[in-house]
């Protein structure tokens, strides 16, 4: 059964998105300009015809190329974090914010030992961005633990492999020990000890780096919002619980591995995941006062797995991860990394209400994507990262032109770059977005 | 197709690990389990390329062979003299730390009967311009993930001409195609692993 948008929700969230709390815009004509682009991405999503198209390059790394920041300094220094995306919104006025906490906090990682992953000057070049470490840091012998209690496993079983300062908290023991006064002082007694008290104290020093850290980045965004009018695209995040466990718990061998060895073991871990995940994107979608969730999609590409398998192991929690998130009123958008030509007919799944999601596509058949979702979900994407590093602008200009005649016609569409931004020439990403922006009007 | 071939071809791990133990235990040489399992190979690569089966298998599969030959290996009194068809040179490029395509385009090349020097990941232009200096490879394969590979890429690839690389160069990645083939200078571009054997087959007349 299709399940309903809830309406009176989903308009309290679109209006705090177009009218945002406590913001103070720079002018009228700011504020303006603000409200007509929330209103261009509230259309595309109900799938009427905006304005014009919307045109929302994911901008990862490209910013502090652009402006001549490294990575590393991005991600340490906020002054030049800021510098360099107010630089970036201001030249190329781009739809949408390249939000600023997405670039993450190095000191804060530096002080936890992060091993996840490794950042500019950390394992990687300061010119190259951040990139996951993969390993098994959840083992093959540990879904029951996952499965039995999520909460209390990531806090004694998966964390502590994540972060060299956490490796002691396996030595407290679940909170859900904690029952009544005669058998309370026991589990009190972890935090006397030296390794623990360690740990508390290193993270709490990681908690004021971070706070420093968002303050710094909230202004910034707000800023830019304020004086520019680009509001942010997403406000909330999760993921689909396949990847959830590919990505950073399993890793990608090890997951593909289980899928043959323990497959019921991922179904059960999976199904355990969904509420959590729910919970998250709603969280922090809430937190953003923003109703679109981002949910970058990896393991369930053309090619990662069979379409049998992506019915049984990939579609059935992250549907029920996106029909959670619209029962609260929410958006979820769905990052298609890599390529979905396989999986077309799987996702237009007639449980999922129309005009409820975005999709975004990197090399997807675009007309394909337009004949299987158009009139059901807003989509976009597309506009490869080879091109606008190694291009010319008049051949982005035509591939724009081509796009948008072929798949936006209808409107519920956005224009976007295939994957996320790290590297392109200027005069090419300018060609995409005023390419965007001239031939997007819809008349 | 004996047991063997089909319990790898079937997925069926352990079923496979110990038809080989078995065929062994029965006084099967060493060279034959092998070939079986080049066989078993040779056909889940024709079905990987026709859309048949998928990165999960070829993992499956390589994770079976490696269990089958632990076993073997030790019982190989000489080399297992097969002649290897031609050398490839692969790595990641500088700044880039992923592995798992470049780990799968050596396994699959391995089995297709090339002998494959892997350099890892994050490799330095000059590492790479040694290597082919002394493994004297046909092709090299250079490996990225992320659009900052595609400078890396085109300057390793000078760097290597520049050191008198006469050899073929092949790249992939997720977001390699043909317009990054000809900006990076590379001979061939490939979207799996079977594309990549199916290069460096062609450039070397095998």
């Amino acid at each position: 059964m299709t399940t309903q948008i809830p309406v009176e929700k989903r308009a309290a969230r679109y209006a705090e998105w177009i009218t945002p709390p406590g913001m103070q815009f720079a002018s009228p004509e700011v504020e303006q300009a603000y409200k007509a682009r929330v209103q261009m991405f509230l259309d595309a999503i109900d799938l009427k015809k905006p304005q014009r198209v919307p045109v929302v390059p994911f901008a990862g790394f490209y910013p502090f190329a652009y402006a001549g920041v490294t990575p590393r300094e991005a991600m340490y220094d906020y002054a030049k974090l800021g510098y360099a995306l107010k630089k970036y919104h201001t030249d190329f006025l781009p739809d949408a914010l390249a939000g600023s906490p997405i670039y993450g906090p190095g000191k804060v990682f530096e002080i936890l030992d992060y091993k996840l992953y490794r950042w500019p000057g950390h394992g990687v070049p300061e010119t190259t961005p951040y990139q996951a470490l993969e390993a098994e840091y959840m083992k093959a012998d540990e879904y029951d633990a996952l499965i039995n209690d999520p909460s209390a496993y990531f806090m004694r079983g998966y964390l502590p492999r994540v972060f060299g300062a956490l490796s002691n908290f396996p030595m407290i023991g679940p909170w859900t020990d904690i029952l009544e006064l005669p058998f309370t002082g026991g589990s009190i007694i972890p935090f006397g000890l030296p390794p623990v008290q360690e740990a508390l104290k290193t993270l709490m020093k990681a908690g004021e780096a971070a706070l420093e850290w968002i303050g710094a980045a909230l202004a910034i965004d707000g800023e830019e919002m304020a004086t520019l009018g680009i509001p942010g695209l997403m406000g909330g995040f999760t993921k689909a619980p396949f990847d959830t466990l590919g990505d950073t718990m399993r890793g990608t061998r090890a997951i593909m591995l289980d899928k043959f060895r323990q497959p019921n073991k991922i179904l059960a871990a999976m199904e355990k995941i969904v509420p959590l995940a729910i919970d998250l994107g709603t969280r922090s979608a809430t937190n953003g006062k923003n109703p679109v969730v981002f949910i970058p999609l990896h393991k369930g590409a053309d090619g990662f797995m069979s379409n049998d398998d992506f019915k049984k192991f990939y579609w059935p929690t992250l549907k029920a991860v996106i029909l959670g998130l619209i029962e609260n009123g929410l958006v979820p958008y769905l990052f298609v990394e890599g390529g979905y030509n396989q999986r077309l007919d799987i996702i237009v799944d007639p449980d999922i209400p129309a005009g409820s999601t975005i999709w975004m596509f990197d090399q997807t058949d675009m007309k394909e994507v337009k004949k299987h979702l158009g009139g059901w979900a807003c989509f976009g994407g597309n506009v490869p990262n080879s091109m606008l590093k190694a291009g010319k602008p008049a051949q982005i200009k035509d591939y724009v032109k081509r796009l948008i005649d072929d798949v936006a016609g209808d409107g519920g569409y956005m224009l976007a770059t295939g994957a996320v931004l790290d590297d392109a020439e200027p005069e090419n990403l300018h060609a995409m977005i005023d390419a965007g922006k001239e031939f997007g009007v819809y008349r | 197709m004996n047991a063997l071939v089909e319990a790898i071809t079937d997925m069926r791990e352990e079923d496979a690990v110990r038809t080989a133990n078995e065929m062994l235990d029965r006084g099967t040489s060493p060279i034959e389990v092998l070939e079986s399992c080049r066989e078993a190979m040779g056909i889940i690569g024709q079905r990987f390329e026709a859309g048949d089966c998928f990165v999960p298998e070829l993992i499956l599969a390589g994770e079976i062979l490696r269990q089958i030959s632990d076993v073997v290996k030790p019982n190989v009194t000489q080399a297992s003299d097969v002649k290897k068809i031609g050398r490839v040179v692969i790595g990641t490029v500088q700044g880039d730390i992923h592995d798992i395509g470049k780990d799968i385009v050596t396994f699959m090349l391995d089995v297709n009967g090339f002998e494959v020097k892997d350099l890892g990941v994050d490799v330095p232009m000059a590492k790479f311009v040694e290597a082919v200096k002394d493994f004297k490879p046909q092709v090299v394969g250079l490996s990225g993930f992320l659009t900052l590979a595609y400078d890396p890429m085109k300057n390793t690839i000078k760097a290597m001409r520049d050191a008198g690389f006469t050899g073929k160069v092949m790249i992939g990645g997720g977001q390699i195609d043909e317009q990054i083939r000809q900006y990076a200078g590379a001979d061939g571009y490939g979207k799996d692993a079977m594309a990549a054997v199916a290069l460096a087959k062609g450039w070397i007349g095998a």
